[in-house]
């Protein structure tokens, strides 16, 4: 994948504070249902699992079905209690993992 | 006259070369059936109760390709009550399955949104699961106006 995912999530936090991540990655989600002009199936590419977690603990996942958006975002929360690294995945049909990080001071 | 006359069979032939064309892209859609199932799989049998679960999501959808999606669930998240997982369900897409959401402690609450392909007018049911063994459920009617699915 030759653009990086976008994150948006703040730099620092107070303990015990609930913030919001915005995550948006740009692929096709090819559904696999539909055709191309000669009538053949488009196969099925997408990415069928986002994970989310924060020192190594686990946030937030998603089981994704092409029914998702082509760049599929993701909005969700997370309550930080420490200053850590967040790291996200997105799993493709191929095999293909794309990863990224983001580190949040918390005071 | 029983004779057709060359106008209406012209219209006749056009007619059905576009219902084939339709029937050729257009994949079966899910049925609230199937809707039901793919639930009742993720509940194990168990009856979700309705509530608890508000559900953002335009009441017209212009373009099917990509419509927001936020769901909420009422929750103290906490480490011995908390929601597990979030089903969202479409009874009038190809396939009824959407996405699953899996939450943790760790979430703070329990929301999540994205963007969703919807191919027709129809229900979206969301199911939450607690980390008490609790469903609750809920669900929202959406007009789409140009389908997102297939071709």
């Amino acid at each position: 994948m030759a653009e990086k995912p976008r994150i948006k999530l703040p730099k620092e936090a107070k303990k015990g504070e609930v913030i919001e991540i915005k995550t948006l990655i740009a692929h096709v989600m090819e559904t696999g249902l539909r055709k191309d002009q000669e009538g053949k199936i488009i196969p099925r590419k997408i990415i069928n699992k986002f994970t989310a977690a924060f020192n190594g603990k686990p946030v937030f996942s998603v089981d994704i079905e092409p029914a998702v958006a082509a760049n599929p975002y993701m909005q969700f929360t997370a309550k930080v209690e420490e200053s850590g690294t967040f790291r996200f995945t997105w799993t493709d049909d191929d095999g293909t993992v794309t990863t990224a990080e983001q580190d949040i001071a918390v005071t | 006259m029983t004779a057709k006359s060359r106008r209406d069979v012209l219209a006749l032939g056009a007619g059905s070369a576009a219902l084939a064309l339709i029937g050729e892209i257009e994949p079966a859609a899910a049925t609230p059936q199937e809707a039901a199932e793919t639930i009742a799989k993720f509940t194990g049998g168990k009856t979700a109760e309705k509530g608890r679960i508000s559900i953002d999501l335009p009441e017209i959808a212009e373009n099917g390709n990509t419509v927001p999606l936020t769901i909420s669930v009422e929750s103290p998240m906490t480490a011995d009550d908390h929601v597990t997982d979030i089903i969202v369900v479409a009874e009038g897409n190809p396939r009824a399955g959407l996405a699953t959401f899996h939450l943790t402690p760790l979430s703070g609450r329990a929301e999540a949104a994205t963007r969703i392909r919807l191919a027709a007018t129809q229900n979206i049911v969301v199911v939450a699961k607690t980390s008490k063994g609790q469903f609750y459920t809920q669900q929202k009617p959406v007009k789409v106006t140009i389908g997102g699915c297939g071709g």
